[in-house]
């Protein structure tokens, strides 16, 4: 277990230092910090001399260095529409990103393991038919239009939920929650089943088809001459290696779903990171918007190993050898 | 002696897109208290079939079509779910072939034996760990304490069918079906598993149904032998008679090609040509393509069985019956 922590480590910053990496060339490339620090009012010697002060005009190289030994110290640069360092403004939106992911991922663990375990054990029931026909549908709508539907079904028509905004949040230690109100939880139903749309039917279709794999093996027929129980069998031999698969895949997905908060946030006008970065690129921050970049790969990696960690509890076989 | 079970004109159909195929067709054999019989046959004859319709565990498309399972008596074919569900696992114990894939890679040795007893026995799990440790040494796992907590992985295959056994024996079973208990082991191994499943047999008398297509085997484990050919049994009997005197051409076409029989330095005597498949059985006597003493009726006209021996013995064969 030590030496996969490990190994996990060195491979998490091998990456990060990649994003890191293209994050530095596009703010080389399309960003000036000059514009960022002083408006454009000002005249060309006064803008060399600041680049000069600045270090502008270093090798590239060794300004990547000094970009690098700044984002390890937590500085990202300065924001140019907020005046404000990249990082204070990312970590005053994440919570509501984060929240709203969390819900997301709540919603398809609850409701496509159940789906899927059933579609996988009656696989000619019509509940499974049904259910495999309206995830190809659930899948191929765009996040964007199953947004825009919801609002106009749950709240416009019916007038049931709040269709924008994070509603009433409560400040814990710099935290703004919204897992603590009524309100809260309420404005967070309809955009946690958007963002959950894409995923919970891909979700669906992956732990039935990994189940039917995983029932067909000799240890499940096995399982069965002993005289178990159908439950048992179903929810502790099969499930348990269902789940191995599943984990994998899990963890890429949830990063992906990070991708797609940016289109659930301007939707429901969700004041999180996603709503950030498009406004971000509005204004051509560039420094915020590479920011958030290095920043969301930070998070892609810390799931990503945390999701390395339970698949090493699931599977007894990487316990003992520390090998995938 | 009692009578532990009776298949009666055994029928199993697949049941496939086209129309249903025949897999067994009409296979009959008993086994008293404690006998052993061994089911052989080539590659497709219907020996694995045959061996978990008795536990109706026959895999899906397929299906008992007609017939009777009698286990001490009672038909198995018309009992209930939990009726059959009790049996298995309890009174009648499987082990398959490849214990490597046998056991549950994601759950402990002592899980997957302790839910075992718990499934058919009102007991508490540290009475279970005590039976499973009894039974670990039972087949000669050293140290059963420290086993039970580990995962299949740590154990070798011979190690694993040695656990497969143990798991067989926590419920005191009376019968014991083996499909090809040893063709997945290295062939040191191989004899010892099979002594120690011919002495727990023995000791706990248990019944044994030792699924094979190794003669040898079967020769020195089983008291009875049933030859399946193409989903029927072609002849059965004795063990001791059937080796040494075949009389299906079939059975002894099996026997000259076990490597002791063939000259030293010759090739072995393979029966020449295929098992048919489902689709393809020929009209009459299955066997008849690939026959030395075919006759013009085993064309046309399926065989009887012609009983022998105060009747020990039978065989279908047209060749024996115009003797
Ligand atoms: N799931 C299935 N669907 C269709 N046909 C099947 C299925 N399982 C088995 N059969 C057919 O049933 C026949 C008997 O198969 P069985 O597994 O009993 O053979 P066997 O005698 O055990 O052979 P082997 O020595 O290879 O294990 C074969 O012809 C096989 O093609
Ligand atoms: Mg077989």
């Amino acid at each position: 277990m030590f030496a996969f922590i490990v190994k996990r480590v060195v491979q998490s910053i091998f990456v990060m230092i990649v994003i890191a990496f293209i994050g530095f060339c596009i703010k080389h490339q399309i960003g000036d910090p000059v514009r960022d620090i002083v408006g454009i009012s000002v005249s060309a010697e006064e803008r060399e001399a600041l680049r000069e002060e600045l270090g502008l005009n270093d090798p590239f190289m060794i300004q990547f260095g000094r970009f690098l030994k700044n984002a390890a110290q937590g500085d990202l640069g300065l924001s140019y529409f907020f005046k404000k360092p990249a990082l204070e403004v990312i970590l005053a939106k994440a919570p509501a990103t984060i929240e709203l992911v969390l819900v997301s991922s709540l919603f398809i663990i609850i409701f496509s393991i159940p789906a899927g375990i059933f579609a996988a054990i009656r696989p000619r029931h019509w509940f499974s038919r049904f259910m495999m026909g309206t995830s190809i549908v659930g899948v191929s709508i765009p996040v964007f239009l199953t947004a825009i539907l919801l609002i106009f079904v749950f709240s416009v028509e019916l007038n049931w939920l709040p269709s924008y905004g994070r509603g009433e949040t409560v400040n814990i230690g710099g935290w703004q929650t919204g897992f603590l109100t009524i309100d809260g939880l309420i404005h967070l139903i309809l955009p946690g089943i958007a963002l959950s749309s894409i995923m919970l039917p891909l979700f669906i279709r992956l732990i039935r088809s990994e189940m039917m794999e995983v029932l067909e093996t000799d240890y499940i027929k096995y399982a069965w001459a002993k005289g178990l129980k159908p439950g048992r069998i179903w929810l502790l031999h099969a499930f348990k290696n269902t789940l191995l698969p599943v984990i994998t895949v899990g963890g890429v997905q949830l990063g992906i779903m990070i991708a797609y908060t940016i289109l659930t946030e301007t939707v429901f006008q969700w004041q999180g990171m996603g709503f950030m970065f498009l406004e971000a690129v509005e204004r051509s921050d560039t420094s915020l918007l590479v920011a958030y970049m290095v920043f969301v790969g930070v998070l892609f990696v810390v799931v990503n190993t945390v999701v390395d960690i339970i698949y090493g509890l699931v599977n007894p076989m990487v316990r003992i050898t520390g090998r995938k | 002696m009692g009578r532990l079970l009776e298949v009666d004109n055994l029928e199993i159909k697949f049941a496939l897109r086209f129309g249903d195929l025949t897999a067994i067709n009409g296979v009959s054999f008993t086994l008293d208290k404690g006998e052993r019989l061994g089911l052989v046959g080539e590659s497709g004859a219907g020996k694995s079939v045959t061996g978990f319709a008795i536990i109706n565990l026959i895999s899906k498309p397929g299906y008992i079509s007609g017939g009777r399972i009698l286990f001490q008596g009672r038909d198995l074919t018309k009992m209930s779910y939990e009726g059959v569900r009790q049996i298995r696992g309890d009174r009648i114990s499987m082990i398959f072939q490849d214990p490597m894939m046998t056991l549950n890679p994601v759950l402990t040795v002592g899980t997957q034996m302790i839910e075992t007893l718990l499934a058919h026995r009102n007991m508490t799990v540290r009475d279970a760990e005590a039976v499973s440790i009894e039974k670990l040494k039972k087949v000669q796992i050293s140290s059963p304490e420290q086993r039970l907590k580990q995962y299949p992985h740590e154990f070798s295959g011979g190690m694993r069918q040695r656990i497969v056994i143990a798991i067989a024996l926590l419920t005191g079973p009376e019968l014991i079906i083996a499909d090809e208990p040893t063709t997945a082991l290295d062939v040191t191994i191989q004899a010892e598993i099979m002594d120690l499943l011919l002495g727990l047999c023995e000791s706990e008398n248990m019944g044994l149904i030792l699924i094979t297509h190794d003669l040898a085997v079967v020769s020195q484990v089983t008291e009875k032998i049933a030859v399946m050919y193409a989903g029927k049994i072609v002849e059965s009997g004795p063990t001791e008679r059937i080796i040494n005197d075949p009389l299906h051409p079939y059975t002894r076409g099996l026997i000259n090609a076990l490597p002791e029989v063939a000259e030293p330095g010759t090739r072995l005597n393979q029966i020449p040509g295929m098992m048919p498949t489902l689709t393809s059985i020929p009209k009459g006597c299955s066997f008849h393509p690939r026959c030395d003493y075919r006759l013009d009726v085993c064309e046309t006209e399926d065989p009887e069985f012609i009983y022998l021996e105060n009747n020990k013995r039978r065989v279908s064969c047209h060749y024996w019956k115009n003797k």
